[in-house]
């Protein structure tokens, strides 16, 4: 007699072959958001994603600049296994997208009408040749004074406004006894003060013909030997302690009460949150002096790299489709103390700073003064950043004057181009 | 018979070939993955590499930008302050405690490890240890400021003149150990009637050492020298870890160069030419030692 498969075969026959069709991929992200207030802002990202059946494989590399985790990244490039997503700012994504290794992401960008709602100095830096290759997360600027509102109070010292003021208020603290800047002595945060200063000494004009355009004359100009005299005001405000000091120590101090103020992006914002301080309360946050009205902006965003396997490209476009999505857009730049790169997105759940953030970047974009970050890869290519972080990290660490200083970034960055 | 003959021709062979056939994988790995990338990196060094291996060659164009970057002059310049001191305090403390621990004295088999435990550390942890100890926030300064001596200072980590000093430091008490250890095996090897006659013709111990001894370990010092030279040009963790390149580029080596320029600023092919002049420098040293020691071998 034949045997013909029983009831219960055939059910788990059944179940199996349909459960195998609902299986979804893993998506393998690379990033250096390692931070207290950075991972918090990533778990919202982990959440969703695992709320539509896609897998989380971590692949953090720690250091604030995003070094280390490129290197990481060429390594595994090369060696043909790419990971499926990679945190990538400004232009490594294009210098990525020249080696033909970033995925193609119109079809999710044309369905989703991303075009509408990023705006176009984001744009420069997610599409390459006109096709879409990376998925914006947020706009962070660089040019943020973070303060210790009680300590501000206590002096009798009133938010500033000019550079001026910013330095009588600076020298006020030091009187007082107590740090006035806190700074953490890594080349990537000296530039990031770089960039503010620049902006603060000759505006957006200057700072597009010198950093973006990489003009010698302006490079090797009086405004650029003003603007290294201001780093070292700056420099005569930091503690002793400040060579190798990492950036969320250095929002430590200012939160622990022990300097009055921090230039830094607004990342330093979640670090604030996370340690219970409310702004407008416990801490203030500014324009730096001088820059009200420009911003200089880094946008995180997360690159594709091409995949072969057609379940990891769909889980891939699932990802970008998530990471533009809205409400994605407003819970992850809540924590992360950034604003959305979607210009539609409501600014409800956003704390004071945030909604000043959004309104700013919205106003900067519309008159043309919204420009990329030098210090963080958004105004020109790695070689050049580079050079410029040695010239600015050697004169901040007193190794020559402000004149040489300007005389010594022409040269350096004409041997990087 | 043929028939035996021929079976032992034949296990004779086999015996010659089968340690030839046993090293051989290896030496081919060695072949292809130490002196064939070699090649390689020379080829990178003449080409216009930026981020990726590109295959255009462009002369001596990398050399030319090379040579002309502040910052591998830097490096040149505290390679040689580095190694030259590293070496020599290296060898004098490790000939020093060889010395004064072959006195036949009690405590020798305790203390011989402890002097040799540094050398088990990994660089990374060393440089980590060293950078804290040397803080002036939280270290030695800190710790003498709080025992009452206020004015003492110790700020050279933070220092761009004096930082390459305390890479020096840090290296020294990680090596000593080691030269030590490979003093006292030539110190045991030297035949004890020579020293006996040399004390029956009233020589006195320090010219005994002077004249006799030291001379004799001859062989130590060279292996001492080559194995610090070559430390001294391949470090790169123990930089990392204590000061990240220095305050500024101050404590910038040739290794951290290479790494920097290849890796970080998308500029593979002057980080290739400096591994070239890297290569050269310890071709440079190893060669004549080669050449001495085979020729000895005859």
């Amino acid at each position: 007699m034949r045997h013909y498969p029983g009831l219960k075969t055939t059910i788990l026959a059944a179940l199996l072959a349909t459960t195998s069709a609902a299986y979804a991929e893993d998506v393998e992200v690379l990033h250096w958001w390692t931070s207290g207030g950075e991972a918090a802002a990533l778990n919202v990202l982990k959440d969703d994603l695992s709320t539509k059946t896609i897998g989380w494989i971590d692949m953090p590399v720690a250091g604030g600049g995003g070094e280390a985790a490129m290197t990481t990244l060429r390594a595994r490039v090369t060696a043909g296994d790419a990971p499926t997503a990679v945190q990538m700012l400004g232009f490594d994504i294009q210098d990525w997208a020249v080696e033909g290794k970033l995925a193609n992401l119109n079809d999710v960008a044309a369905a989703e009408g991303w075009d509408a709602v990023v705006p176009a100095a984001l744009q420069r830096f997610s599409k390459y040749e006109g096709n879409w290759v990376a998925a914006p997360v947020n706009v962070h600027s660089t040019n943020w004074v973070w303060a210790n509102k009680a300590m501000l109070d206590g002096l009798g010292i009133a938010q500033p406004t000019t550079w001026e003021e910013f330095v009588a208020a600076m020298q006020a603290v030091k009187d007082s006894g107590k740090t006035a800047l806190a700074h953490g002595g890594q080349a990537w945060q000296d530039a990031t003060m770089f960039d503010g200063v620049v902006l603060s000494v000759g505006g957006v004009e200057f700072y597009q013909k010198a950093m973006v355009d990489l003009d010698p004359e302006a490079l090797g100009s009086d405004q650029m030997v003003e603007v290294f005299n201001r780093m070292a005001v700056l420099r005569g405000f930091v503690d002793d302690n400040f060579s190798g000091r990492d950036w969320n120590l250095a929002s430590a101090m200012v939160i622990n009460d022990e300097a009055a103020f921090q230039i830094m992006g607004d990342w330093a914002k979640g670090e604030f949150l996370k340690a219970g301080k409310v702004p407008g309360v416990d801490f203030l946050c500014f324009r730096t002096p001088g820059t009200q009205g420009s911003v200089s902006f880094n946008s995180d965003q997360f690159a594709m790299f091409e995949q072969e396997d057609p379940a990891a490209q769909a889980a891939q476009a699932e990802m970008a489709k998530a990471i533009m999505s809205p409400t994605f857009q407003s819970a992850f730049n809540v924590v992360k103390g950034s604003v959305p790169a979607r210009t539609d997105v409501p600014n409800d759940a956003f704390d004071d700073c945030g909604k000043k953030g959004m309104a700013e970047l919205a106003e900067a974009s519309a008159s043309g003064s919204l420009v990329g970050s030098m210090a963080h890869g958004h105004a020109n290519k790695a070689a050049v950043k580079n050079a410029m972080y040695d010239v600015i990290t050697a004169h901040f660490n007193g190794e020559f004057d402000a004149a040489t200083a300007a005389a010594n970034l022409v040269n350096a960055v004409a041997a990087a181009e | 018979m043929a028939q035996p003959s021929s079976d032992t021709d034949f296990r004779t062979r086999l015996q010659d070939w089968i340690p030839k056939l046993v090293l051989s994988p290896s030496l081919a790995a060695m072949l292809v993955f130490v002196y064939g990338f070699i090649i390689y990196t020379i080829y990178l060094s003449f080409s216009n590499s930026k981020m990726l291996p590109n295959y255009d060659l462009v002369g001596f164009a990398n050399y030319a930008k090379l040579w002309n970057l502040s910052a591998w002059w830097t490096a040149v310049v505290n390679l040689a302050i580095f190694s030259t001191l590293y070496i020599t305090i290296c060898t004098a403390i490790g000939l020093t405690l060889a010395i004064l621990l072959d006195q036949k004295i009690r405590g020798e088999g305790v203390l011989r490890p402890i002097y040799l435990y540094p050398m088990a550390l990994s660089f990374i942890v060393t440089g980590t240890a060293w950078k804290w100890i040397m803080d002036p926030g939280i270290g030695l300064e800190n710790t003498m400021h709080l025992w009452g001596w206020t004015s003492f200072e110790f700020k050279w980590i933070k220092d761009s003149d004096m930082a390459i000093y305390t890479v020096v430091i840090a290296a020294v008490w990680q090596t000593s150990g080691f030269v030590m250890a490979m003093f006292l095996a030539g110190l045991r090897g030297i035949d004890n009637e020579i020293l006996k006659a040399a004390q029956i013709d009233g020589a006195s111990n320090f010219s005994l050492y002077r004249r006799i001894v030291i001379p004799m370990l001859r062989p130590a010092f060279l292996s001492a020298f080559v194995i610090l030279a070559h430390l001294a040009v391949k470090s790169y963790d123990l930089i990392i870890a204590l000061t990240g390149g220095g305050p500024g580029r101050a404590t910038e080596l040739p290794a951290t160069f290479m790494y920097s320029y290849t890796f970080t600023r998308n500029s593979m092919g002057i980080g290739a030419a400096s591994a070239v002049i890297m290569l050269m420098t310890i071709a440079a040293i190893m060669t004549p030692y080669l050449y001495a020691e085979l020729k000895e071998k005859k």
